[in-house]
């Protein structure tokens, strides 16, 4: 082993490792997700990330394990911590992230946005995360503040000001958003978020994920109710439509 | 040094002063890094043959199976009179040659056993001729009837017991690859002249049991290079002399292959890396503008409609063993030479591009000889078909090279032979799982609960002790490497004799290296075992006579697949342990011994004669096929699962470490070029690691699901899937094997 793992250093929360992620950032990518989160998205397909818990794991543990994988990344893979919400554990990914770096690795987080605040420490201590992050994956969820409050339980002012940060100290995006038939589909919220998005100036991609019900096993393993029962994937055309919305082919990675 | 004019335009002297194909293809073939949009579609020609075939495949389904048997007629190269795909359309067929006078008409071959092949035709409903029981019974012996007769009382147990098991007493070894490519290169005179040769330096005058044995083999062989001049010109062809064209050169190697598929049903009947062979010819024809890229592609079509129909008559125990009629006429393409030029020639798409053309299919067992050095047009190319038709598998160049040299074949599924200078006897495999649970019963079979296994002391303790297992494990696997060799030398003398491979090896020479193939089945359990004693608590369950027949175990405990070398170094030292034992044995006829981890389909059957292992496994359920971890193992995704592979030294285990996994198309990308990418990223990742093998399968287990509750739809009738070293449609599995494959790890996006 490379390092000498100090006890004091500080530790992630961690709820699984995924050593072949091909579609949560660019190439080929070994996807950590965080333990913890405070939405709670009606949609949510890793339901048992939500709560505290999960393995310790110190930054540089952490780091000589997903190394091994680097014969895989080539060019454009590298690492890339998902949750959970990996914003909520910021001073371990900053230190994870900082070793990457010195290896060269290509970092991303795959984020909701929801912990951003504009001020004090945390815009500090986001920064300093920011510096060692090469691109951050941001879900937009809904387009108004009532939809997302009834979506995820919280409101979205906040992560529309992350995107703004981050276009304005030029971080590269990428823009997700879920697609469910009849609850996240309407049309004019859509055209307000590609507006908005068009409005940034470091978007990469913008992605439509179709809605899918191969997390509802999960709620019902944690004993949750699923209150999306009748939701149903979208077809072709309404993912088409959407993407023609918030204009995807103008993005290119 | 002789010269022909079929040889006009040939570059190299080598080659024409003795047999050396290597040479020619090294003088002759032209690399290509260039990308697919070269290739030609089907012709008419081909679209209607291979309809004729699919409606005949289909009919064979139909009937169970089997579409016609011989009964009354013993295989050799002439007995039948020639046969076509259909006698009307005769004319469209480039490259002609059945194994009967009828296609998909299973021949007899009596052989390899006269039992098993009456009990293939009875079984199928076709009653075999009595005259000939009467003449294999009375008057002649075969191999498996000669080989029963020599077993000790120790070697019928052990084979019923299921500890050394998929033994080839019962069915013919296969796994030799004749030089097909010979044929075509020097005609067959010049063989029969080489082989006399040959014959008259056969020993001293001595009469030594070597000597007598080598002259009565080589004499074998010169009348069967005979015999394939008399089939050949039974469909009006005089391969006696070289192949002047490409249609020629194809037609002859095919001659070739067609004399050991008449003459030999073996479990293995491998074709050989002849693509960048006959691109050489290819390639003459269409720069002297005597053939274009359509008729080019339609004469590989043509021929791969050939590997197509390879059918055998087999027992219902070989199809429970080997699923889903395979024959493993594998072939290959790509890999790089010694000289560090890439041997990827145009013919190595053309003969990918027969999966799009006459659609997905699981033979031909195409094989990519894999290097991250490939072109990276042609690794793309690879990819895409895999994503669209999972039908091929990818071997590592990079380590097969520097033991074989550049001009190898893959003779069964997964294992390389230098080709025609090199055979294999194959050896099935060692139930390492058994093993581990004799040591602990003292020999008593969990599942028999008699005596098989030597009455050492048994463990007696009610949770298992880490270092008391291990010595008692290795005590075991000593007796068991014994007793397995000695099983494989008995078979193999016996083959030699009553079922010598006289075609095949017309066309290897005559000094021939052997390699003698053991094999390990139940390998990740045997490691997840050994982990859980060794990091949680196992504890035994006992029978009213105190053998254990199950294991409770309390805890966590690390698991091969996870990329943890707790549990990796446990597979390392079990697969170095096993063959330093086999090692220590004398191997039949100065054979230089290897082991592989692989399992075809057998998984399942190894795994219903197996009891309950200490790593959870219950009693019966199937063993993970080949080298792959456990299903429910892998928790870190597809890449630490290969990373765990990855460590097995490929050096350790010459017969080959085979890998299967199956990625969901979403987990792959969003989108194909995506897709493509990435697999083509993990590929290199995984070889450059120096692991050994990879069945790639793209699809969903949904389809899987779907096309077990209907097989009647169409888009299924085709559909292939990999499994352990070889590909097979998913309708011919059995139920038992269908949910087998279901219940494997699907890499999935999450």
């Amino acid at each position: 082993m490379a390092y000498n793992y100090n006890q004091n250093e500080i530790k992630g929360n961690v709820h699984s490792l995924e050593s072949f992620g091909l579609v949560d950032g660019p190439g080929v990518r070994y996807v950590v997700f965080l333990q913890g989160c405070a939405l709670r998205c009606k949609y949510c397909h890793n339901p048992e990330t939500w709560a505290g818990g999960g393995s310790q794991w110190t930054a540089s543990q952490l780091f000589d394990k997903v190394y091994r994988y680097k014969q895989y990344w080539k060019e454009n893979g590298g690492i890339t911590v998902s949750g959970g919400e990996p914003l909520l554990q910021m001073d371990f990914v900053t230190e994870f992230f900082k070793i990457a770096k010195t290896k060269k690795v290509n970092t991303a987080i795959d984020t909701a946005g929801q912990p951003f605040r504009s001020d004090g420490e945390w815009i500090a201590k986001f920064e300093e995360l920011m510096k060692y992050t090469d691109l951050v994956i941001l879900d937009l969820k809904e387009w108004t503040s009532e939809k997302h409050i009834e979506l995820t339980g919280k409101g979205n002012d906040n992560i529309k000001e992350m995107a703004r940060w981050l276009s304005d100290h030029g971080k590269d995006m990428w823009i997700r958003h879920v697609l469910v038939p009849d609850l996240t589909d309407d049309e004019n919220d859509l055209k307000a978020m590609s507006e908005f998005i068009a409005s940034l100036k470091t978007v990469k991609k913008v992605e439509i994920l179709p809605y899918h019900a191969l997390g509802v096993p999960k709620w019902e393993k944690i004993g949750i109710d699923y209150q999306l029962k009748d939701a149903v994937a979208p077809t072709r055309e309404q993912i088409e439509k959407a993407e023609q919305i918030l204009n995807v082919k103008a993005y290119h990675d | 040094m002789v010269k022909f004019d079929q040889w006009e335009g040939f570059e190299g002297r080598l080659w024409q002063e003795e047999v050396n194909v290597r040479d020619f293809i090294q003088k002759n073939y032209t690399p290509y890094d260039g990308d697919q949009s070269f290739l030609a579609g089907p012709t008419e020609a081909t679209d209607k043959l291979w309809g004729e075939l699919q409606k005949l495949q289909k009919e064979e389904r139909a009937k169970g199976g089997i579409l016609d048997m011989d009964t009354d007629i013993v295989s050799t190269l002439t007995s039948h009179k020639p046969g076509y795909i259909n006698e009307e359309m005769k004319d469209l067929e480039q490259i002609v040659g059945l194994q009967t006078d009828k296609p998909l008409k299973r021949a007899f071959m009596p052989f390899g056993g006269i039992r098993m092949a009456e009990q293939a035709c009875t079984t199928n409903g076709y009653t075999p001729s009595p005259e000939l029981h009467k003449i294999f019974t009375e008057y002649s012996r075969t191999h498996s009837d000669a080989v029963f007769s020599a077993y000790t009382p120790e070697m019928k147990k052990c084979r019923h017991a299921h500890i050394v098991t998929g033994l080839p007493d019962t069915y013919g070894r296969g796994r030799i690859v004749g030089d097909y490519r010979r044929v075509a290169l020097y005609g067959i005179d010049f063989l029969i002249t080489q082989k006399q040769k040959d014959f008259a330096n056969c020993g001293d005058g001595t009469m030594v049991d070597d000597v007598i044995r080598q002259r009565e083999e080589i004499a074998m062989q010169i009348a069967a290079l005979k015999g394939m001049k008399a089939m050949a010109a039974s469909y009006g062809y005089d391969i006696s002399q070289p192949a002047k064209t490409a249609k020629e050169a194809v037609q002859w190697l095919y001659f070739g292959y067609l004399a050991a598929i008449k003459t030999q049903n073996g479990a293995a009947m491998s074709v050989g890396r002849v693509s960048t062979f006959l691109d050489i010819y290819i390639q003459r024809d269409i720069d002297n503008g005597v053939l274009t890229e359509e008729q080019a592609q339609e004469l590989i079509d043509h021929l791969v409609m050939k590997f197509r129909m390879v059918k055998f008559a087999r027992i219902p125990s070989y199809n429970q063993l080997f699923s889903g009629d395979p024959v493993w006429a594998t072939l290959e393409v790509a890999g790089i030479g010694m000289d560090g030029r890439s041997m990827v020639t145009k013919n190595d798409f053309r003969f990918l591009h027969t999966l799009e053309n006459m659609g997905p299919s699981p033979e031909p067992n195409l094989t990519v000889l894999y290097s991250a050095k490939l072109p990276e047009t042609f690794k793309k190319y690879a990819a895409y078909i895999s994503i669209k038709t999972s039908s091929i598998q990818y071997e590592n160049d990079d380590v097969m090279k520097p033991v074989w040299g550049d001009d190898y074949s893959i003779c069964c599924c997964v294992s390389a032979t230098q080709t025609g200078k090199e055979i294999q006897f194959f050896g099935a495999r060692a139930n390492l799982a058994k093993c581990l649970l004799y040591a602990i019963n003292g020999g008593v079979d969990e599942k028999l609960l008699e005596q098989v296994g030597p009455k050492y002391a048994p463990i007696t303790s009610e949770y298992l002790d880490y270092d008391e297992v291990i010595e008692k494990y290795l005590d075991m696997m000593d007796w068991l490497a014994d007793v397995y060799v000695n099983v494989l030398n008995l078979i193999h003398f016996m083959h030699d004799k009553y079922y010598y491979e006289a075609a095949e090896m017309a066309l290897i020479d005559t000094d021939v290296r052997r390699t003698f193939a053991t094999g390990i089945a139940g390998f990740s359990h045997v490691i997840d075992s050994l982990s859980a004693i060794k990091y949680a608590k196992v504890k035994t369950v006992r029978n009213e006579d105190g053998i254990v027949t199950d294991y409770e175990i309390e805890g966590d405990f690390p698991r091969y697949g996870n990329d943890d070398d707790r549990a990796d170094e446990i597979a390392v030292w079990l697969l170095r342990t096993f063959i330093d034992k086999v090692k220590t044995h004398h191997t039949y006829r100065n054979s230089e011994p290897s082991t592989s981890i692989l399992t075809i389909t057998s998984n399942v059957v190894y795994g219903e004669a197996t009891g309950s292992t200490p790593d959870g496994r219950k009693a019966g359920a199937p063993f993970a096929p080949g080298a792959n971890p456990s299903y429910g193992a892998e928790k870190s995704g597809l890449l630490a699962s290969l990373n765990s592979v990855a460590k097995l030294p490929y050096t350790w285990a010459l017969d080959g470490i085979s890998n299967t996994q199956t990625i969901s198309p979403d987990a792959l990308g969003h989108e194909e070029g995506e897709r493509i990418d990435n697999l083509v990223q993990v590929m290199d990742g995984y070889f450059d690691q120096g692991a050994h093998h990879l069945n790639v399968n793209v699809f969903g287990t949904e389809k899987l699901i779907d096309c077990m509750e209907h097989p009647e739809k169409e888009e299924y009738a085709n559909f292939t899937i990999r499994v352990s070293g070889y590909a097979v449609k998913f309708i011919n599995l059995t139920r038992k094997q269908q949910e087998d494959v279901i219940a494997r790890t699907c890499h999935k996006y999450r």
